[in-house]
């Protein structure tokens, strides 16, 4: 793994300073808990220990009634997250439209189980119970942007077009994340 | 009783339109339209209708027009979702306006349109879904339909208030603050007949009659709007807070006026990032204007309202979890009494409805209470918002009044089942209904009526399944869900599932016996008394439907080890037609297990022994010689 990997007490002092105006923010307001995990979340991906115990000293809450809350909601992550997320909706009318079959082909171009990261963090897959497009159904969301009435091959082509966007600014090749399976 | 009698200022729009162009283009910036590809639709519009030469685009309410003007606007939801992206074209020439829709627009399409019919004047008749020259295919859509709820969603730019306020919008509230008292207001409102369209479809003007009753030390009551909508299959919020956001705003305003609230929070889950974004401008620009906030028009009434991100949680949607989740904490319910009207979020009595309903309550302060209840059936008044999906041809929101039969909403509206299969079942109220078969589709949709099925009216979603979905594999996916969402409070509801599903799992293995359908009726009735909240006391009704009405198709998967619909994996076989085969090997390449042998122009064969049923060749022939049974 590269960078991201918050060991420890070091936070980067832009992102310190992002997140202590979210502190400052929420200082004393009631029921601020989960806005400051939301916003902790949007600063550093995702909720590294030492950030939860600042939220927790924030919200005048002990650390265990933040890490509870954290662990209840399906939003929030304990562990780093990959910079783009594919999130197969598998609510009903996708369910029984085939997303099943959809998040298999996604998974396995990208080699990766539903939660789990690609090893470069580039991508990571979610499932996720309807994003109120069901007239679409079935529907696959790359990052904010919904793409509907897929099939397990069209599927891959939208992760495959969004995988060359993602990589061609990086100036790499359009190819995938190196675990691709073999096909 | 005492009216207030003060002159208040009347909602008008602040920047009034300078003109009005000869051309509109109106594009659905739903999430569904989104997801279609609208938005390189109205790119191409854009690009293309100022090429052309003959139209400058303008914003009406910025630019005057000075020749031939055309304006461009992204709305919320259309309706019909099956052909999104839907555009609408509107002409005005020689004193009258012509309009018509387009369905499943491309941007390559874009030229055409432009060159025949905005400029040429004659619409393209094979693209159209609606037409003011008469009947498409598709009129039996929207025939049927009669839009309260949804009346601005799709025509109005939701991003712009001055656009909502020329619709009428806050008049209904102007009228309430200069002409109504509180207790009038909670009068109308229980005289229109309006119930809860979030699922339990209690009265709503009963209940801010009970949260009026209440009040505190401190005089903090709240007034909240359930956007948590959670049922998987169910997105009639989603497109009313995408598309018409004030509508809430102001149903909200009215409702806390009625009971007497200072201060108000919209909870919306956050997987509807769009709808957030739009509300959060709504509130932002609303109180600018004056319309919520501090002394609304000047009427001494003051409403602050908060818009307050969901984490992901279903649970969350029943009110007194909710309530918890906005005080910071784990979304699990709260033992009920003190109801919220006495003792709701932080102590204070606090009123919750839902979208749609708080949506359609300007329509009926505007249009009165006989209006609404002139519409609909017996005990349920007015008209409910359906999300039609599945294996529907015309998936979409449809707004019909209640009493209609669950044939004319998914055959007429719906247009029947696609690809011509068979239709088997409809589900009712997402994970909380039930499904109901082919022999229950005359009964009219209305609370009471669907409630004696074993199914629940709901939040609206009908979620139809054909020949090719397996009943059991659709109620295990419910039970999935809820067992998931189960908070974990009460025993019954978070062991119950559990066990529940582990069952369900046997049965679809073709592992199940007799004797394991009966103890999954027992179980669920246990569930079902055992649990504190809406969750856990409906979790077991899609089970039950499904065991109730669709028994022979459990008791094939454990007598006969068979999958009819040949959705159950394990209890699937695949082979090779000899008949249809035509050697050309492309299952044999696709095999992960190499289960296929064959040569080139001979006939193939699965062992299967070594087939996992993963489906890759079924997926893969051309020529339907992998049978599936």
């Amino acid at each position: 793994m590269t960078s991201g990997t918050v060991a420890g007490t070091t936070i980067e002092p832009e992102l310190e300073e992002q997140f202590q105006e979210l502190l400052d923010h929420y200082e004393g307001q009631p029921g601020a808990l989960v806005p400051l995990l939301q916003g902790a979340q949007a600063i550093f991906g995702y909720l590294p220990e030492e950030v939860m115990a600042r939220v927790a000293e924030t919200a005048g809450e002990p650390l265990s009634q933040a890490l509870g809350v954290a662990t209840f909601y399906s939003q929030f992550r304990l562990q780093p997250h990959a910079k783009n997320t594919i999130r197969c909706c598998h609510g009903t009318a996708c369910h029984v439209s085939g997303a099943p079959l959809i998040s298999r082909e996604i998974e396995k171009h990208l080699g990766i189980h539903a939660g789990e990261n690609t090893s470069d963090m580039l991508y990571t897959i979610e499932e996720v119970h309807c994003v109120g497009a069901c007239g679409m159904a079935p529907v696959v969301m790359i990052n904010d942007r919904a793409h509907g009435k897929l099939t397990p091959d069209k599927a891959v082509e939208v992760v495959k077009t969004f995988q060359a966007e993602v990589e061609g600014e990086n100036g790499g090749s359009p190819a995938t994340s190196g675990q691709e399976s073999e096909e | 009783m005492m009216a207030p009698e003060r002159v208040l200022e009347r909602p008008a729009p602040r920047n009034p339109r300078l003109s009005v162009p000869e051309v509109e283009v109106r594009i659905c910036l739903g999430t569904g339209g989104v997801a279609a590809g609208s938005r390189e639709v109205l790119k191409a519009f854009e690009k293309k209708l100022a090429l052309s030469g003959v139209y400058a685009v303008i914003r009406p309410r910025e630019d005057e027009c000075g020749g031939q003007c055309a304006s461009i606007t992204g709305t919320g939801c259309q309706g019909l979702c099956a052909m999104d992206p839907l555009v609408e074209v509107i002409l005005r020439r020689n004193g009258s306006a012509h309009k018509v829709t387009y369905g499943q627009v491309t941007p390559a399409m874009v030229d055409e349109i432009i060159a025949k019919h905005i400029i040429g004047g004659e619409p393209i008749a094979k693209w159209l879904v609606l037409s003011d020259d008469g009947p498409t295919e598709f009129a039996s859509f929207y025939e049927a339909q009669e839009k309260l709820t949804l009346r601005h969603v799709g025509i109005i730019d939701p991003e712009d208030i001055d656009d909502y306020l020329e619709a009428d919008g806050y008049q209904a509230l102007y009228k309430v603050l200069s002409s109504m008292s509180p207790e009038e207001v909670v009068d109308e409102i229980k005289r229109s007949g309006l119930r809860g369209r979030g699922g339990a479809g209690f009265p709503t003007g009963q209940k801010w009659q009970f949260a009026a009753g209440y009040s505190s030390p401190d005089g903090i009551k709240y007034f909240i709007c359930n956007g948590d909508e959670g049922d998987p299959g169910a997105f009639m919020d989603c497109s009313v807070l995408e598309g018409d956001p004030h509508a809430v705003f102001e149903g909200m305003a009215i409702g806390a006026y009625a009971i007497g609230a200072p201060l108000g929070y919209v909870y919306v889950r956050a997987e509807y990032p769009l709808a957030l974004r739009r509300l959060k401008i709504g509130v932002q620009v609303a109180e600018q204007r004056g319309l919520i906030g501090d002394n609304i028009m000047g009427s001494g009434f003051s409403f602050h309202v908060t818009i307050k991100e969901g984490a992901g949680a279903f649970v969350c949607g029943e009110e007194t979890a909710m309530m918890e989740s906005i005080e910071g904490r784990r979304g699990m319910p709260r033992l009920r009494p003190p109801y919220p009207a006495e003792s709701g979020l932080w102590g204070r009595p606090t009123n919750i409805n839902n979208v749609e309903t708080l949506s359609v309550v300007p329509w009926i302060i505007l249009n009165g209470a006989e209006a609404f209840a002139s519409r609909g059936y017996e005990q349920s008044k007015g008209t409910k918002v359906f999300a039609l999906a599945g294996k529907v041809n015309r998936t979409g929101l449809a707004e019909v009044p209640m009493g209609k039969s669950l044939r004319e909403v998914i055959f007429g509206i719906g247009g029947g089942i696609k690809n011509d299969k068979a239709f088997k079942a409809v589900q009712m109220g997402g994970p909380s209904g039930g499904c109901l078969p082919e022999s229950l589709l005359d009964l009219p949709v209305d609370y009471e009526t669907i409630n004696q099925t074993g199914a629940i009216v709901g939040s609206g979603g009908m979620i139809v399944i054909d020949e090719d979905n397996c009943i059991v594999d659709t109620a295990r996916y419910f039970l999935r869900f809820t067992q998931h969402e189960s908070c974990g409070k009460c025993p019954p509801c978070r062991i119950g599932t559990k066990r529940m599903l582990d069952l369900l799992d046997k049965v679809c293995e073709g592992k199940g016996t007799l004797g394991d359908l009966t103890f999954l009726e027992e179980m669920a009735q246990q569930v079902r008394t055992g649990s504190l909240c809406g969750l856990g006391t409906t979790a077991p009704n899609p089970v039950l439907t499904a065991l109730k009405y669709f028994r022979e198709e459990f008791e094939e998967h454990v007598i006969e080890h068979k999958c009819r619909a040949g959705a159950c994996e394990a209890l699937t076989t695949y082979s090779i037609d000899p008949g249809t085969c035509t050697g050309c090997r492309a299952c044999i390449r696709v095999c992960p297990v190499q289960a296929i042998t064959g040569e080139r122009k001979e006939i193939h064969v699965i062992d299967q022994e070594l087939c996992i049923k993963c489906g890759e060749c079924y997926d893969k022939c051309r020529f339907d010689a992998v049978r599936r049974s």
